[in-house]
């Protein structure tokens, strides 16, 4: 490695398209295209009785109308259930468009094709559902009661129940272990629904190809792959007519991940049948309504402790809100179940969740997936062991806390990929000790006795969390270099921001020795690579970043090979520096490595000067040897496959000091401080921007946003002037500090940072509130008018 | 029907070029800019008028393109991000934020470029509280803001070392008038 910019904060290759207007996301294309829109159910429960779409054929500009009776062979089926688990013993999925009966706001019924939007939406508004009401089922408590259900055929509207449990080192259960613990308490935790919100919606354009009888369709997915291959079932399509391809993408989160959305499938399906290009873009209204939801959760612990405040037994029961549908499986609960352990070891543990059904959109992760919830449940434990033994809150932790020493951790649980919860690497005790220095935690009590002596009220709060990132099964990268010298990385998932495009490019630079303008990098789009999973649970750097370097050690090795036999020198003494392949200490003794991608596919033809080189009479190939060797490809390029044994576990610890106004109880953070730690960093600016979005988000789900379902499912705040999502005024400036402990179980030593922002930040601030205000915190998000009702609840 | 069908021949300067298009009353300005102009660079992420991702220069101010009919606009000068970069060179605050790492997935990004433009051309040595204000109407779900505010400020030091040449977009503004500056009408 001689050019080294792995680790350096190099600029974004993505940015000049992007400032200047030159991105292009998924309603930028097929400026010719038809437009979709859909009659979505305005009731969260109810039978379809009749559809009359007699009033919308006039429109002047109408193509075409669908219902779910339209709808051909496996179309018509209900919507893949992504993630199969034993436990999801009530697995529902949604049909494309309703089949009989409605089960939330939003859930699309009838399908317009028009000649542009505006008219697609009058027609829209011109059709006419009759609807027999039923008794919508809202809020988990009153679901699980099993008086009106979901689904007819879900008793107790309970999806799935999991239990896991881990004894103690000595074989104590849970239940016995906090029995027989010096100390228990008991309590009860409430999150809220938040959700992804990227500021774009989802969209998806297709266009068939009568002639070469394929289809392309454009999605902004966070899985192109895995969107191409249910376009192909159920259309059925051959797989290598359908080629999917997801262009810029303006933010993900998770909502993304969720495939195929009814109009991915519904959208080329129309355009092959009409041969017209269609295009659907969502609007926001839709995407609250129709897209999907996470984070609500009641949960109930009870904990035994000794007076160290370590943690002897731990129980917590879960009842998670899953939505209508289950189309994502029961991941985010079990992410929730499993990453509560933070970086702690527990006694012993017992965790139960019922995932059950509402008639709410349904829910599938988004950025953390089940941790925030986890971790808020760990660390408002923490806080109350701390509070109840009259110990700092710092000091209990740290009492908990995996030792450095220790790993590999085994948490004795089954993580989200099947495969056991084992802590590759990390160093909880000096996380800690970077924080409390960062934020001042020792100072903090003068700093409070201070402002309280101005009549003021601050609080500082600390959440910890450890995150299982990097998640397989695997993903791949094909590097070639052609014969210009240029190197061109592809890999199979997709971007929505994360400046794949330079990181994956700083690898390819790093590994090949040669300059990072030199090197394009495509990501999902099926044409260039087949095979992927996807991107999500903040695996995208670890799988195909180790996939791209692999790839190109393939291609690094292939070139001094081929460069040594032109240079006839040992390929040991080869290395490349700026994209020559030299002799290490002789300069002189050199060739690009754009004549050894030239020399590495015999020619027959030659098309330039350079390529004059590769054809048979130009003396370059040896007679004793066929122009391709034994084993030998031609070309210069490389594709291998990453596939971790098990995720990498990034973790970290945030800090807050925030007022609250004695009067109107309006809570600001003053200071908000992150140490993290994500293994080897590749872009130190990237992964400090994706901590501060990340945090910005959490920052969001601990003071603002919230999903407000009234009694008959209505969402009533589904709009942004409505649904709170912070601006710049809302979100402190966040001061971080990077620790590295690498992870052993991939070469560059890579985890994950994608998520790891948003994860503890409702911990943190609840933390810190309850800190200023000397009231428990138990629910989240916390506003003023909250806060309000609990001083005065707490006054009387 | 014939609401949504009658169509207006409007007229207007857009980056410096003349452009002309047939609406009907109901089209949004940023629907005109994106679909019938071919000017993709501004982004809707809300519609109603929350998000400012639609935020474009209208006669040098900026507007929210989806709360604005394009008939409504009928004549005047219009600047998108398309028209911040001058001679082929990013502006100011386009090379700001790539430095700064201002974006990431890059939606907000136009709205929050047209917003800062002319926040510094009104306020060329803004305060942290000023920048604070002036990005406070636009939404970001990526950056956390942060960088944001940086590279307004960056925006700011790199105009500040330029020799003193009216910005793209703006000089109309100032003047008033339809004559489209140095790019002549080459629609
Ligand atoms: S799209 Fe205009 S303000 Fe959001
Ligand atoms: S960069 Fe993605 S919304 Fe701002």
């Amino acid at each position: 490695m001689t050019t080294k910019l792995f680790g350096e904060p190099v600029r974004r290759r993505e940015d000049a398209r992007l400032v200047t207007g030159q991105g292009r996301y998924l309603d930028d294309l097929g400026p010719g295209a038809l437009a979709a829109a859909f009659v979505r159910s305005p009731h969260a429960h109810a039978r379809i009785r009749d559809i009359d779409v007699s009033a919308a054929l006039d429109v002047d500009g109408l193509v075409a109308i669908y219902t779910w009776e339209d709808l051909p062979g496996a179309l018509a089926e209900p919507l893949p259930l992504l993630i199969p688990h034993p436990a999801l013993t009530h697995g529902r999925t949604a049909y494309p468009l309703a089949k009989d009966v409605v089960r939330h706001v939003g859930e699309p019924i009838v399908m317009v094709v028009a000649e542009d939007r505006y008219i697609a939406e009058d027609a829209c508004a011109l059709i006419d559902v009759e609807y027999e009401f039923l008794k919508p089922v809202v809020g988990v408590e009153e679901a699980v009661q099993g008086v009106h259900l979901v689904h007819e055929d879900v008793p107790g509207n309970v999806g799935a129940h999991m239990v896991q449990e881990v004894p103690s080192r000595d074989g104590r259960s849970a239940a016995e272990a906090i029995a027989a613990a010096p100390h228990t308490l008991e309590f009860r935790l409430d999150i809220e629904r938040s959700a992804c919100m990227p500021l774009e919606g989802k969209g998806v354009y297709a266009r068939w190809d009568a002639d070469d009888q394929s289809l392309r369709v454009y999605s902004s997915t966070q899985t192109s792959t895995s969107v191409r291959m249910a376009v192909a079932a159920k259309l059925g399509l051959p797989l290598p007519k359908v080629e999917v391809i997801a262009p810029d993408v303006g933010g993900g989160f998770g909502v993304k991940i969720v495939h195929p959305w009814p109009e991915e499938i519904l959208i080329p399906w129309a355009a092959r049948l009409l041969d017209r290009e269609i295009k659907w873009t969502e609007d926001r209204r839709e995407h609250f309504v129709s897209s999907a939801h996470e984070r609500a959760q009641v949960q109930h612990v009870r904990v035994g402790f000794d007076d160290e405040g370590r943690v002897l037994g731990l129980d917590v029961t879960i009842l998670h809100d899953n939505g209508a549908y289950t189309p994502y499986g029961i991941i985010v609960p079990i992410i929730t179940s499993t990453q509560l352990l933070g970086p702690y070891k527990i006694g012993a543990y017992r965790v139960e969740f019922s995932s059950i059904y509402t008639n709410t959109v349904q829910v599938t992760p988004y950025r953390g997936a089940g941790r925030p919830q986890g971790v808020f449940c760990m660390e408002r434990t923490m806080d109350r062991v701390a509070a109840y033994l009259g110990r700092d809150r710092t000091e209990v932790r740290a009492a908990n806390f995996i030792g450095p020493d220790e790993f590999p951790y085994d948490q004795g649980l089954i993580f989200q990929d099947g495969r056991p919860l084992i802590y590759d690497s990390g160093n909880y005790p000096e996380s800690l000790r970077m924080l409390k220095e960062l934020i001042g935690w020792d100072s903090f009590p003068e700093m409070k006795a201070r402002a309280a002596a101005d009549g003021r009220r601050i609080g500082i709060g600390v959440g910890c969390y450890v995150e299982g990132t990097g998640v397989g099964p695997y993903e791949g990268g094909h590097v070639q270099v052609t014969s210009d010298g240029r190197v061109h990385v592809s890999t199979g998932l997709t971007s929505q921001g994360q400046g794949h495009e330079t990181v994956f490019a700083q690898i390819a630079a790093t590994e090949l020795g040669v300059p990072i303008e030199k090197v394009s990098v495509v990501t999902g789009d099926t044409r260039r690579f087949g095979y992927a999973v996807g991107t999500f649970a903040s695996r995208a750097a670890v799988m195909s970043g180790n996939a791209i370097a692999l790839a190109c050690r393939k291609v690094r090795e292939k070139a001094l090979r081929i460069a040594a036999d032109a240079l006839e020198a040992d390929p040991r003494d080869l290395e490349i520096t700026d994209g020559i392949v030299h002799v290490a200490g002789t300069p002189s003794a050199s060739i690009p490595l754009a004549t050894v991608a030239v020399l590495s596919n015999p020619l027959r033809y030659a098309f330039d000067e350079e390529t004059k080189r590769a054809t048979q009479f130009s003396g370059a190939s040896s007679m004793d040897r066929p122009p391709v060797d034994e084993g030998e490809e031609p070309g210069l390029e490389g594709r291998d496959y990453y596939s971790p044994i098990r995720s990498t576990f990034a973790s970290g610890m945030h800090a807050a000091i925030v007022e609250t106004d004695p009067e109107t109880a309006e809570i600001t953070i003053l200071r908000y401080a992150v140490v993290h730690d994500c293994g080897k960093l590749i872009n130190p600016m990237i992964v400090e921007g994706q901590i501060h979005g990340g945090v910005a988000q959490g920052v969001g789900g601990a003071l603002y946003e919230k999903m407000v379902y009234d009694e008959y499912g209505q969402l009533l705040n589904a709009s942004f002037m409505d649904f709170l999502m912070p601006y710049a005024t809302e979100v402190p400036r966040i001061e971080t500090a990077h620790l590295e402990t690498p992870s052993p179980l991939n070469p560059l030593g890579i985890k994950g940072a994608g998520e790891a922002g948003v994860i503890p930040v409702s911990a943190v601030i609840a933390s810190a509130v309850e800190d200023a205000e000397a009231i428990p915190i138990d629910r989240m998000p916390i506003s003023p008018s909250d806060l309000h009702t609990l001083r005065l609840r707490l006054a009387r | 029907m014939s609401d949504a069908t009658t169509r207006y021949a409007i007229t207007l300067v857009v980056n410096g070029v003349v452009r002309e298009a047939e609406v009907p009353a109901r089209r949004l300005l940023s629907d005109c800019l994106r679909h019938d102009l071919g000017l993709t660079g501004t982004h809707v992420g809300c519609e109603h008028g929350v998000c400012g991702a639609c935020t474009v220069l209208l006669d040098g101010e900026p507007v929210r393109s989806c709360l604005t009919f394009a008939v409504t606009v009928d004549g005047h000068e219009i600047t998108t991000v398309e028209g911040l970069a001058r001679d082929g060179e990013p502006s100011p605050v386009q090379r700001a934020f790539t430095e700064c790492h201002g974006l990431q997935c890059g939606f907000c990004t136009p709205g929050f470029l047209c917003t800062a433009t002319a926040f510094l051309r009104e306020n060329p040595t803004p305060t942290d509280e000023e920048v604070l204000e002036a990005v406070s109407g636009n939404l970001c779900r990526c950056t956390g803001y942060q960088n944001i505010v940086k590279a307004v400020h960056r925006a700011a030091e790199i105009q500040a070392e330029l020799p003193t040449e009216p910005q793209p977009g703006l000089l109309q503004a100032e003047n008033g008038s339809g004559d489209s500056g140095e790019r002549g009408n080459t629609a």
